[in-house]
């Protein structure tokens, strides 16, 4: 009954994430939506870590595996990248990179910053 | 044959889980970037659909009972998070400053190359979103006039580099600490980096989820400052 009750728990915070984009004239799905309300709930004790530990952690591993389908499906998106397929695959692994880059060095940065100050 | 393909509902659900089965046990073996489970997995799917010729769509008719599992996945991530929130606290500056970096420095990179490409409007803003989560990057690249489908394949290519590269250029960047690693695998590729992000370690899991929703969000608010530019 645990692993029903926590994804009972899990769904309607996914329900509820759903909702807001339907309400709310913002461009966030419901996902990000989720992930706050969900934080929010734990922060404030409003639900308990035991509510949905297990099963999220196992949701949490699996992950990869969800974004098989998504991925293949560039089988079909393949012809509509032809006309510029090296500016893109450029752009794509170069900034990719870059972004990785920076922002690891700036927290790193910052972070040993603080470590000297205090 | 084809016909029993196309009312399957459990062959997409399994060639998904074979295929990242074989890919774990391939990286198992040789332990090499390239050994990606997801990159082998998706390669294997699609091999297979070609070779017995069977459409995209029959396969996705199963599998999106895999993907229907994303948002959940998504909203878990709120859990680790919140294990490390100590840690967070007492680094947000730091972190913050990296998110925003990193955002600013993806905009920014993709606006030169763009420049240096010669590429026309459309397809810069295409790829303006390309380190978020999918479900936002599509909604950003949709609102600026881009091709969606176009943003998507971005997208995830975007994740699946990060997935595989992140631990070789953490080292060649030096960035050694788990806070740092954590938010440059988010930052620059969401949910499909994280993904990798939660095997390196429960702080670097819990910072690369933050950055999703963090980077995300920027990223709508600067991606129509950029679109401007070009």
């Amino acid at each position: 009954m645990k692993f029903l009750r926590q994804f009972g728990v899990i769904l309607l915070i996914s329900f509820i994430g759903e909702l807001l984009y339907a309400l709310l004239p913002f461009p966030i799905p419901a996902s990000i939506y989720g992930i706050i309300i969900l934080f929010l709930c734990l922060e404030f004790r409003i639900i308990s870590l035991d509510s949905v530990k297990e099963t999220s952690d196992f949701l949490i591993e699996i992950m990869p595996v969800m974004f098989i389908p998504a991925a293949a499906g560039l089988m079909d998106s393949w012809q509509n990248m032809k006309p510029a397929l090296i500016p893109y695959a450029v752009i794509t692994v170069v900034t990719t990179c870059v972004v990785m880059a920076v922002s690891g060095r700036v927290v790193q940065f910052g972070m040993r910053r603080k470590d000297r100050h205090e | 044959m084809s016909e029993f393909f196309e009312t399957s509902v459990f062959f997409g659900v399994f060639l998904s889980l074979f295929s990242y089965g074989i890919g774990l046990l391939l990286k198992k073996k040789w332990k090499l970037d390239l050994c990606n489970p997801l990159l082998i997995a998706v390669i294997i799917v699609i091999l297979v659909l070609s070779v017995l010729k069977i459409d995209c769509r029959v396969y996705q008719q199963g599998a999106k009972y895999i993907s229907f599992l994303l948002t959940p996945a998504t909203i878990c991530l709120a859990v680790p998070l919140y294990e490390q929130i100590e840690l967070l606290k007492k680094n947000y500056i730091a972190v913050l400053l990296g998110i925003f970096s990193g955002v600013l420095s993806s905009l920014a990179s993709i606006f030169i190359l763009a420049v240096l490409f010669e590429l026309d409007h459309a397809s810069y803003v295409t790829l303006l979103p390309k380190s978020i989560t999918t479900a936002i990057g599509m909604g950003v690249s949709e609102e600026l006039g881009g091709y969606v489908s176009v943003t998507v394949a971005v997208i995830i290519v975007t994740g699946v580099i990060g997935n595989m590269f992140a631990e070789t250029i953490c080292r060649v960047f030096k960035i050694q600490d788990s806070i740092a690693k954590g938010i440059a695998i988010g930052t620059s590729s969401h949910a499909i980096g994280t993904a990798k992000a939660m095997e390196l370690g429960e702080v670097e899991g819990a910072m690369s989820s933050l950055s999703i929703v963090v980077s995300g969000i920027l990223t709508v608010l600067g991606a129509g400052l950029f679109a401007n530019f070009m």
